[in-house]
């Protein structure tokens, strides 16, 4: 099946491509600082780059509503920037500060925010996808429409518990989108090597569950194709399937040079398909934005990414006394 | 003989009842797992909630027990209050990450941000020949794990209480209970469980212990079946004269450490009984729990009184030399006066 992509003349205003510019570049430009901390020595243990994949979750949080769940794997500061956390929270729970979102007690792969309804942030690839059924099995028992959206890889789609959660999804009807963000390597190991398939979002078919390929590298694309799956998640449907083809630029983690891949292949894709050039031929062309809007925001950006650079180094580390709260809910806690 | 007054339950009736009063008040309480519906679980724990409640809110689960157990992790961090059941202890092999990396961390992880309010109840105990995938207790790699409370009820009226405090926990319960205890017709059952419960709900709190038999001379600390072994052999060693003194644990996670120190201070002789394996276990951590908190205090070695460190065999010759039991807990008495 060929993958969707969006029309030459799409229908969008201006004010939303500049938004999709916007969140899209706040992304990267926060991950290549957190790529330079990590350089310093200020983040420690992994850290997973979004960057390349940036149109996948701009494009999705166009399609959802107030009161919609995420929740994602370890590759996940993409994730919440894009839902609206505050970018110096993420950044000081990077560094492993007390103004991060989890005190420092979780790091990069493990943050959440009711407020914002992101549910995290998992380090073990493919357990999110039970959880994000669910969510959508309290938001559906609850009687709103609020749909799940649930983040996963090429290479979790390997994992049995998927399937547990296909079948489940569909036999409640649950309202969950199963995103599969296909960045073509599963760590190391390329598509081809590791799934049997080509195309991963066929595999609902088993379970009833509908799916369709999407060009992640089109945010347009990701839009139109989370609204049709949004769309059927809030009619009652059941789940559906958004295999969204992407590619990340950087290594799995700030520790992979990357060398199961060419040099070549990874510049090919950046010179070609980038996400953010895209939008910013769209606006430029369609003159939708001059060049002077496009710096302004690249501006405000840099201010906002430096800032949270500045609070997450600045936030103290946690006192010792807080690695004994949060362990339950109440003030319990097992003392020897 | 019963008193007039009395309501005797089973501990599953108990269980099955605390639910339902917690359901009548609570629409965000549902029970999830494989045959807790029609069939009304396997050790009757969910029976008649079907009737009352129906499909939407006791809902029958695909045998899937990393997807139901991850999706109840969900459903809490979301506002709900899911009471899932894990139908044998055993099965922990299939769906332990979404146990203890998921429920029992993203309370920590969040940093308080998210609850995690939910119930895993678990069938636990052999001693029906079988076999060594349905019989184990495992209170050891439950209890050893943080970010989950555990608990193991002896009987009915604690059962309902735990039941109920466990449901309005905010963070993750782990509810033990032990299939000998359960009431159930086909297995037998022990009679001590089978005790008044009282008709309107209760709660006990979580991380309490209890001495359920005062004595002077020996401290026997255990928890679910291991309290009537206790008791039996109390009896026994009465009649020999000397005065036992059981401590019910009845939560394994917060431990009371202080009930148990206290009584050992008291009678200055300690044996464990636990039909969890001896090595690396509950055992141990209650044995440390005394010596490293003041050593003064024991006239004696502690003794333990623990399933060997086998695979649980079938063959019930083989099975019943294995488990605790009270002639066990007299001759470990006899061994700590000969030593």
């Amino acid at each position: 099946m060929a993958v969707k992509k969006s029309s030459k003349k799409p229908n969008v205003s201006a004010q939303e491509l500049q938004a999709y510019y916007h969140d899209m570049l706040l992304i990267r430009r926060f991950e290549e600082k957190a790529g330079q901390l990590y350089g310093m020595g200020l983040i420690g243990g992994f850290c997973h780059l979004y960057i390349g994949q940036e149109a996948v979750v701009v494009g999705l949080e166009a399609a959802a509503k107030e009161g919609d769940k995420r929740v994602t794997s370890y590759r996940d500061h993409g994730h919440m920037l894009a839902c609206g956390m505050d970018p110096n929270g993420v950044m000081a729970e990077l560094t492993g500060r007390i103004g991060g979102y989890s005190k420092g007690k979780g790091g990069s792969m493990h943050m959440f925010s009711k407020e914002k309804h992101f549910y995290g942030g998992h380090g073990i690839v493919g357990a999110q996808v039970p959880i994000g059924a669910g969510l959508a099995f309290a938001d559906k028992y609850k009687g709103n429409d609020n749909v799940s959206f649930t983040y996963f890889g090429d290479g979790a789609a390997n994992q049995g518990q998927v399937y547990e959660t296909f079948n489940m999804a569909a036999l409640w009807k649950l309202p969950v989108i199963f995103v599969i963000e296909n960045n073509q390597y599963a760590m190391g190991t390329a598509q081809a090597r590791s799934t049997s398939s080509p195309d991963i979002f066929t595999r609902g078919a088993a379970f009833g569950i509908p799916g369709e390929a999407v060009d992640g590298m089109d945010v347009l694309a990701v839009k139109a194709a989370g609204d049709t799956a949004v769309a059927h998640c809030r009619a009652g449907k059941g789940p559906y399937i958004l295999e969204v083809k992407t590619y990340r630029y950087r290594g799995h983690s700030m520790s992979d040079p990357a060398k199961y891949r060419t040099r070549e292949e990874v510049q090919k894709m950046r010179e070609e398909k980038d996400a953010i050039e895209h939008v910013r031929d769209l606006l430029l062309t369609g003159k939708h934005a001059t060049e002077d809007d496009l710096k302004a925001i690249d501006k405000s950006i840099k201010e906002i990414v430096n800032a949270s650079a500045e609070f997450a180094k600045e936030s103290p580390e946690p006192a010792l006394e807080e690695l004994w709260t949060d362990i339950y809910a109440d003030d319990a806690s097992q003392t020897a | 003989m019963t008193k007039s007054n009395e309501r005797k339950l089973t501990i599953a009736r108990a269980m099955a009842e605390a639910t339902a009063q917690e359901m009548r008040i609570d629409p965000s309480v549902f029970v999830m797992g494989e045959d807790i519906g029609p069939l009304g679980g396997v050790y009757g724990n969910t029976r008649g909630l079907i009737e009352e409640f129906g499909a939407e809110r006791i809902r029958d689960t695909p045998i899937s027990e990393t997807a139901f157990i991850g999706a109840a992790v969900g459903a809490a961090q979301d506002g709900m209050r899911p009471v899932v059941e894990l139908m044998f202890v055993d099965f922990f092999g299939v769906c332990f990450d979404a146990i203890y990396n998921l429920m029992a961390k993203n309370i920590y992880f969040s940093g308080g941000n998210v609850k995690v309010p939910m119930v895993l109840m678990t069938s636990t105990g052999g001693g029906y020949s079988d076999g060594g995938q349905h019989s184990q207790c495992l209170y050891g790699t439950f209890a050893h794990l943080p970010g989950m409370k555990v608990v193991a009820p002896s009987n009915a009226y604690d059962a309902k209480g735990l039941m109920t405090a466990a449901m309005r926990d905010d963070s993750p319960v782990v509810y033990m209970y032990h299939k000998g205890l359960q009431g159930m017709g086909w297995l037998g059952t022990e009679a001590g469980a089978t005790v008044h419960v009282p008709e309107e709900p209760y709660t006990l709190e979580i991380g309490k212990a209890k001495v359920v038999r005062e004595g002077k001379d020996v401290s026997i600390v255990s928890c679910g079946m291991g309290v009537h072994n206790a008791l039996k052999a109390a009896k026994t060693l009465e009649a020999q004269g000397v005065s036992a003194e059981v401590v019910d644990l009845v939560s394994l996670v917060p431990l009371d450490r202080d009930t148990i120190r206290a009584s050992v201070a008291k009678t200055g002789r300690l044996i464990v009984v636990d039909e969890d394996y001896m090595s690396y276990g509950l055992s141990g951590e209650i044995i440390a729990s005394v010596t490293e908190h003041d050593i003064s205090v024991l006239k004696a070695a502690p003794k333990r009184v623990a399933f060997p460190d086998v695979p649980i065999p079938f063959a019930r010759v083989m099975e019943q030399f294995c488990l605790p039991n009270p002639d066990k807990i007299v001759a470990a008495w006899d061994e700590m006066q000969a030593a």
